[in-house]
């Protein structure tokens, strides 16, 4: 079915308001798994239209930016002014916006310590009745009615169409440095990540394979880094090698899109405890699957592949009480997978922001 | 609603004995740390395990009978002020850390367990929990969460809810949900993050999953003092744009300074505005941030200048800063302590414009700020005993607060709406805003019977 175009608030209201049939938002489109199916019964609600930055005062850390504004426009606007978003959202295309972003509640590699939850501080959207509200603010600090912008994130449309986001923002470090620690088996590995999570040195990013090989990153000021690279890489034995050059930047670019995931699979991203990680690797790994572990161990990313049924994968991971959210190879019935979380709270919340069940996205 | 029988029915639940009826006993709950409301419950009921909150709460459901669930009682807002005639639900013998587990840097805790009981817990494996509200000596965590509590230290951690990753609820009708887990991620809407600030309008918190932080290697606290405040707002600024995020930074003008003197005595440097930079992380970044700090201190003009690592002089020096409230109590028989946000490059802004107004009105304010976010603290010195001295206090409490709006702030930064400031939410809200709000309380509590009167007021009232 063809989309809705809406480009204004007013045009979000009207088509909630009169659109027949059940509706899923989108923008730049990218990630694939959560918009409608071309047969199905849900029609999308394209806003990347609705785009652009309506404030930004550098020394605020904090701007406002409809949900339609490019990731790569924010990135480039951030960047001339010495900032950067710290949960470093996966870039998986060219398109991805702000509001996909939010949308799909994912933090990125580069987002240890600074999940993207921490930093959506307002929200103006259009519930399923029509209504246009705000919940939030544009400062840093606020106390004031329901924290409606942390319950966006991640929400994939079902609760609202977002037309509006404020968000925090950190100066963006001069400097980074990547330090890889050898494959010593999964049982070491995240030993070694325990350590180096509670250890002296902050680190932005801490990936792990599923043979045990570490990666981590720090930033900070450039006199120092090359000095703290070194102490990082002999904090825990055995020792890790600085990446050096242009690889450095390279590896978490190729990181933050997800390169290394093959045309033909899907990226899941399932959040989950470190002691939790063993079990579920090993049975992905049964399966041929191609997985990696990042922030520390929260997160399993997974490349589950595009001819196998999610259904299988979500099955496999309720049966160990986890979630996951399909982001990429194109749509699926339910993009939510595992156990569901939130139970008769999350029901009534849904029940009173939707009533007429208008929105589709992210159902279960 | 009938009382006799609701207590019957928690008699026959086993309860009799914790519940708490005399005069005396319940004028220990009839209030909390906004003195200026009292209410008079019906009966305190003590709890001693999550399966009681869940009895109390379904008893409370099946007769309609409202509810409050209070912890230390600590709330500057009212969170935790009584409904007459209803319930109160004293979570403090609820208190226990149940685990810390050191390599996944999680705590999972009861809501009756103190702030400080959680870093306590947690310091054996390096770690800590980070927010920290200036009374979390005695706070429990589920107030905290509750409410959304801040602190000092908010600047570069966050906000109570940030450090929240899972919880366990009664919902008002008694039943128990799971929100959130043990990542720090998660999918699907943020309904933990929700949870948390919804000033106990969705229910009781029963067990919490909280996220800790390493304890650092290295801290430095710095003190320098200004002829002025705008020039301490200044060397804020110059801080936060030469792209550093310090831990904390915090003024005291010169009332809050001599308050605080005549309490703690922290032995702060003299002057008219008092600027708390304090810096962690490791230990050779921390002193070349610290050689940065310095430098932009000096450039922005600040006189006496010291800098410590020493822990029992930087204990010191923030007991001088999180007693600046009850330190007021010195100067003043009766205080309104404000708490509001503006956008942080329009704090000299607002700080001139709380001065004309203090002047104007002949009332002294001290004012107490967590600059780097632009969280002010306006303490409104008054005394009771004077013909119209409190409407007069609150009258200049309502224009700082219109002020902080005005300026693209909010209402409140940590302290909460609670009962004080619902009157407020419509300077901030448009009504969809806040019907909004009204429908989704609605919808998980329609009798309103968890925490009634806190932060919306009620369809009927506004009618």
């Amino acid at each position: 079915m063809s989309a809705l175009v809406a480009t204004t608030a007013a045009e979000v209201q009207e088509a909630v308001r009169e659109g027949d049939g059940p509706l899923i938002p989108m923008a730049g489109g990218t990630h694939t798994a959560t918009l409608p199916d071309q047969d199905g019964p849900a029609r999308a609600l394209d806003v990347s239209g609705l785009a652009g930055v309506v404030e930004y005062d550098p020394a605020e850390l904090t701007f406002t930016a409809r949900p339609g504004t490019p990731l790569a426009e924010i990135d480039e606007i951030l960047s001339d002014h010495g900032q950067h978003l710290p949960f470093d959202p996966p870039r998986l295309g060219a398109r991805g916006t702000l509001g996909g972003a939010v949308a799909a509640g994912v933090t990125g590699p580069g987002g240890f310590a600074a999940g993207i939850r921490d930093f959506v501080v307002g929200v103006r959207f259009v519930d399923g009745t029509g209504r246009l509200a705000m919940g939030g603010g544009k400062v840093v600090k606020n106390a004031a009615g329901f924290d409606l912008p942390k319950l966006m994130v991640g929400s994939l449309g079902r609760l609202g169409v977002i037309v509006e986001l404020s968000m925090k923002v950190f100066p963006r470090p001069a400097a980074t440095a990547t330090v890889r620690f050898p494959a010593a088996g999964l049982a070491t590995g995240l030993a070694t990540i325990a350590t180096l999570a509670r250890g002296p040195i902050p680190v932005s990013a801490l990936d792990l394979d599923s043979d045990g090989a570490i990666t981590a990153r720090i930033a900070g000021d450039g006199a120092l880094i090359d000095g703290r690279a070194m102490r990082l890489a002999h904090s825990v034995q055995p020792g890790g090698q600085p990446l050096v050059g242009d690889a450095e930047a390279a590896l978490w670019d190729e990181a933050r899109r997800f390169a290394w995931v093959p045309s033909d699979a899907r990226l899941v991203v399932v959040p989950l405890a470190p002691r939790r990680v063993v079990a579920l690797d090993q049975e992905l790994g049964r399966l041929g699957i191609e997985r990696r572990y990042g922030l520390a161990a929260n997160v399993a990313w997974i490349a589950w592949p595009t001819a196998a049924p999610v259904a299988d994968l979500s099955d496999l991971l309720a049966a160990r009480a986890l979630s996951g959210v399909v982001l990429t190879g194109g749509p699926v019935a339910e993009p939510l997978l595992g156990a569901a979380s939130g139970g008769a709270f999350a029901r009534r919340i849904a029940g009173a922001l939707d009533p007429a069940g208008v929105f589709v996205g992210g159902r279960r | 609603m009938d009382a006799e029988r609701f207590l019957a029915a928690l008699r026959d639940a086993g309860l009799g004995d914790r519940v708490l009826r005399s005069e005396s006993q319940l004028a220990a709950f009839g209030s909390d740390a906004l003195t200026a409301f009292h209410q008079r419950p019906l009966a305190v009921v003590m709890i001693e395990s999550a399966d009681e909150v869940a009895t109390v709460v379904r008893l409370c459901h099946e007769h309609e009978m409202p509810f409050v669930a209070r912890g230390s009682g600590t709330s500057l807002s009212g969170g935790s002020l009584p409904v007459e005639g209803g319930i109160v639900i004293a979570l403090n013998r609820l208190n226990r850390v149940l685990s810390v587990d050191p390599d996944a840097r999680l705590a999972v805790v009861e809501p009756g367990a103190i702030n400080l009981a959680v870093s306590a817990a947690a310091a054996p494996h390096g770690l800590a929990y980070a927010p920290d509200p200036s009374s979390q000596s005695v706070c429990t965590i589920g107030g905290n969460l509750a409410f959304n509590s801040g602190g000092a230290h908010c600047l570069k951690h966050g906000m109570t809810a940030n450090h929240i990753l899972g919880l366990r609820v009664v919902l008002p009708d008694g039943e128990t949900v799971e929100l959130g887990g043990e990542s720090t991620e998660h999918v699907g809407p943020d309904w933990t993050g929700l949870f948390c600030g919804c000033e106990g309008l969705f229910g009781i918190a029963v067990e919490a999953t909280l996220r800790l932080v390493p304890v650092p290697e290295s801290v430095r606290t710095a003190l320098a003092v200004f002829d002025s405040l705008e020039r301490a707002g200044d060397a804020v600024a110059a801080i936060v744009g030469a792209g550093l995020v310090p831990v904390a930074m915090e003024i005291m003008d010169a009332l809050a300074i001599e308050a605080a003197e005549a309490s703690v005595k922290p032995g702060y440097p003299k002057g008219e505005a008092l600027l708390i930079v304090e810096l962690e992380g490791e230990e050779e970044v921390v002193e070349h941030e610290l050689a940065a700090v310095e430098a932009l201190l000096r450039e922005a003009g600040c006189g006496e200048m010291r800098t410590t690592a020493d822990p029992g002089e930087r204990a010191l020096i923030w007991k001088g800063r999180k007693s600046a409230f009850s330190a007021v109590g010195w100067l003043s028989p009766d205080y309104i302590v404000q708490d509001g946000v503006v956008p942080r490059t329009r704090l000299g802004e607002a700080l001139r414009e709380i001065d004309r107004l203090s002047a104007e009105r002949g009332i002294r304010v001290a004012n107490v700020f967590h600059a780097g976010d632009g969280n002010l603290h306006p303490l409104i010195l008054f005394d009771g005993r004077e013909d119209g001295a409190v409407e007069r206090a609150e009258e200049l409490a309502a224009d700082i607060l219109a002020l902080c709006v005005d300026l693209g702030g909010s209402i409140t930064g940590e302290h909460g709406v609670g009962v004080e400031k619902r009157d407020y939410m419509k300077l901030m809200f448009s009504p969809d805003d806040l019907g909004l709000m009204e429908d989704v309380r609605a919808a998980v509590d329609p009798e309103r019977l968890a925490n009634r009167g806190k932060m919306l007021i009620p369809p009927a009232v506004t009618a």
